[in-house]
């Protein structure tokens, strides 16, 4: 056990100091639950300058544009936690930004690298994903969506779902069947697809929140040139793979958690409660303590994952149950602030009685849909069962011809 | 940065378990609990043989003088084989209560022995936490009187530290004048526990004060949760295993999405588990002592939940089987139930843990 860091990423943490105390003036304010369009021109400023200053695409080459540093998870850790305690924003964060440009990496062409990665992480070219769809949600793979070839064109027809960005992207990346004769996992591939195709429909997509963070984005005969296919015809599973791996790390992000209970036990300490600070409260401070025991484990077992990740091994379950315990986590904390709030926990939008401009009830509603984006939770079980503790998958059941289910 | 264990770890770890899949089968446990006392000779001289009994008695007195992260590790593998050993008091909690506190006489006196696998301490701290059924020791001119319910590691004590109220530490030998020593039946009987009925009793004060009473419950309160965690973590792989090998409706029940679902629970509960107890241990000898507390807290009361969680779901996908003796996963069981009542409740815990937030 050595939590220690080496001098020389001791001198990192302070140059990253330096540069936060230095320019924090002119970082855009933080990105609330509210904000779900267009990144500003101070964000796309603040972006270039990260960039810069190698604290956002790090590790991108030079020649996409990026800082060109060598991959080091410790750097990586160390500017998040420097950017997070100083409640600025380490950058854009992007579903293009934090899936697209790792993917490409791994397996785009030179030209495709060139070609979408500088506009991406720059934030110039805004990317969505389309992968969900109505018929298609845990059985992603049984997605319908299809793509003909038609000359030097793929001809786009069907319908996506849970797109968000969808409105104001220039870009998606999408899973398209256009192998009908394959198995199903074999005949899907990866195809990148300008937004102004015309055919084309995007239309916002209301969800309990009262917003619209996500859209149904509606395919009707959209060409695309052909070439706008990542890997090969067929091999679309095996990317969406690739990428999948980077949001499911994303989604279990102890960063988050710990940034959540800070702002809860700050919440604590100025609610009062027939005078007294919520945080006095013995039950509201012994579920607070609940959450904060869990949060540490979190944190720690992080370090675990880091420490496997850094030595070349795998970190096997670790890693597989982040997913599942990191947003069943974030909704635990956001329920409890809530409570602390008593009735006024309930208030949403705007008003005096307002706290923290109703970030909390806006979070316990978004950060279940992130328990069911991503992977649901019964499917992270399944996941965590099936390939982290080698149990065998469930026997397919018998699907009754449409028409006959039942009786009569 | 490295949060695991070091090769040298690996293979201590590796020593321990071959030594207690040989001198403690659940045969050979089986035996040791008819009797109660919670301690095999054969057993502890194997211990002690590994050097397990001086990982934290420093170099000068005869032991390996190593960190706690390396006793916690020693706690886990007990708790993984229900091992009758008193080690928790004697390794973990003794040496560095005697080795921390101003009284270098009782340092030299039990440490070197403790290393060398000679003496037994047990732990009557419980009345630091919370006194029931009248418990409470006072003392009146250096002579403790009153009694000590719960008392750890008591079967085959050489000595026990003790605590009046929370200001004082005392060592209190088991042959001293006036100490009445009355096996308590538990649900665990790998473990003693013992009523200590003290009338004017000679006692050796162990100089530290109040600190050093925390410090104690701290230590005992991290190896508990590291006991909890090894155990749990034996039920849950014995509940995996039998979910692979069990045949209902024609297919092995770990198909079923009702038993993979409460095996990746337990598993999701577990796993982040370890890495707290790991850095809780590791801390009471590398971290700060505000850093230490707040972690034993937080393991103790965590564990407690997580054990409870799985020592009920691991016993129920083991179905039938699981509630036999034949089997004796409730040997698991019992130990978890165990660890979660001593030194303090989860609730309790917590509210400590909360009140050093706020402070």
């Amino acid at each position: 056990m050595d939590l220690s860091l080496d001098q020389r990423y001791l001198d990192f943490r302070e140059q990253v100091r330096s540069f936060v105390a230095a320019n924090r003036a002119d970082a855009p304010p933080s990105v609330t639950s509210r904000d779900r369009g267009a990144p500003t021109q101070e964000a796309l400023d603040w972006q270039r300058r990260l960039i810069a200053a190698g604290y956002t695409a790090r590790t991108v080459p030079a020649e996409y544009g990026g800082f060109g540093a060598e991959p080091d998870m410790l750097e990586t850790m160390i500017i998040n936690e420097e950017f997070s305690a100083a409640g600025i924003q380490a950058g854009l964060a992007g579903i293009g930004i934090m899936m697209l440009v790792p993917t490409l990496l791994e397996v785009g062409t030179a030209e495709q690298k060139a070609r979408y990665i500088p506009k991406a992480i720059t934030g110039e070219e805004w990317w969505c994903q389309g992968y969900s769809e109505p018929g298609s949600g845990s059985d992603l793979a049984s997605l319908r969506t299809n793509g003909r070839l038609d000359g030097e064109e793929w001809v786009i027809n069907g319908q996506k779902i849970w797109t968000s960005g969808a409105h104001f992207a220039q870009m998606m990346f999408c899973l398209v069947r256009t192998e009908p004769d394959a198995p199903k996992h074999r005949g899907i591939s990866y195809l990148l697809i300008p937004m102004e195709t015309p055919g084309i429909t995007v239309s916002p997509l209301k969800t309990m929140t009262g917003r619209s963070e996500f859209n149904q984005v509606f395919f009707d005969d959209a060409r695309i040139p052909a070439g706008n296919i990542v890997a090969g015809r067929g091999e679309g599973w095996k990317v969406a793979n690739v990428t999948l791996k980077h949001e499911r790390g994303g989604l279990g992000d102890p960063a988050k958690s710990i940034a959540r209970f800070d702002g809860l036990v700050k919440l604590m300490r100025e609610e009062t409660i027939n005078g007294q600070r919520a945080i006095d409260d013995p039950l509201l401070a012994d579920r607070l303590m609940q959450l904060e025991a869990k949060m540490l484990a979190l944190k720690l077992n992080n370090m675990r994952v880091l420490t496997a990740d850094l030595e070349g091994n795998d970190p096997g379950l670790a890693r597989l149950v982040t997913k599942y315990y990191g947003t069943t986590l974030n909704h635990e904390l956001d329920a409890l602030a809530i409570d602390a709030m008593g009735e006024l926990g309930v208030l949403y939008e705007d008003g005096d009685y307002l706290r923290d401009e109703g970030a909390w009830q806006a979070w316990y509603m978004h950060d279940l849909g992130l328990i069911i984006g991503g992977g649901s939770t019964n499917i992270q079980r399944n996941i965590i069962a099936e390939r982290g503790l080698d149990l065998p998958r469930e026997p397919k059941a018998v699907i009754p011809p449409q028409g006959m289910g039942g009786r009569g | 940065m490295r949060f695991g264990l070091s090769l040298e770890q690996e293979t201590f770890r590796d020593q321990l378990q071959r030594l207690l899949a040989d001198r403690a089968p659940l045969d050979r446990v089986r035996e040791v609990a008819a009797d109660g006392n919670g301690y095999d000779e054969r057993l502890w001289s194997g211990l002690t043989e590994l050097g397990a009994m001086g990982v934290l008695v420093p170099e000068e007195y005869g032991g390996l003088g190593m960190g706690s992260f390396d006793a916690g590790l020693v706690v886990e593998e007990l708790g993984r084989s229900v091992a009758p050993a008193p080690y928790l008091g004697t390794a973990f909690v003794a040496p560095l209560v005697l080795s921390e506190s101003g009284s270098n006489s009782l340092a030299a006196e039990w440490l070197p022995r403790i290393a060398g696998g000679e003496a037994r301490i047990g732990l009557a701290l419980g009345e630091a936490v919370s006194a029931r059924a009248g418990a409470g020791v006072v003392v009146n001119g250096g002579r403790l009187s009153g009694k000590a319910l719960a008392a750890m590691d008591a079967g085959a004590a050489d000595a026990f530290i003790v605590s009046a109220g929370v200001e004082q530490l005392w060592l209190v030998r088991s042959d001293a004048s006036g100490l009445t020593r009355t096996p308590m039946t538990s649900i665990d009987r790998t473990r003693a526990l013992a009523e200590l009925r003290f009338d004017e009793v000679e006692a050796e004060p162990i100089a530290g004060g109040a600190s050093l009473t925390q410090r104690a419950l701290d230590l005992a309160r991290v190896a508990l949760a590291a006991d909890t965690l090894g155990a749990a973590d034996a039920m849950f792989q014995q509940a995996l295993d039998y979910s692979k090998q069990r045949v209902q409706f024609e297919r092995v029940i770990g198909s079923f999405q009702g038993v993979k679902h409460a095996l990746a629970d337990m598993i999701t509960g577990l796993e982040p588990s370890r890495a707290l107890v790991w850095y809780a241990t590791h801390a009471q000898t590398e971290m700060p002592r505000d850093e230490a507390h707040r972690l034993a807290c937080h393991a103790k009361a965590h564990l407690a939940e997580v054990g409870r969680m799985v020592a009920r779901a691991a016993t129920e996908v083991h179905g039938g089987m699981g509630f036999t003796d034949d089997l004796g996963l409730h040997y698991w069981f019992k130990r978890i139930g165990l660890d979660r009542q001593l030194l303090g409740s989860p609730e309790q815990i917590r509210a400590e843990a909360a009140a050093a937030m706020v402070a």
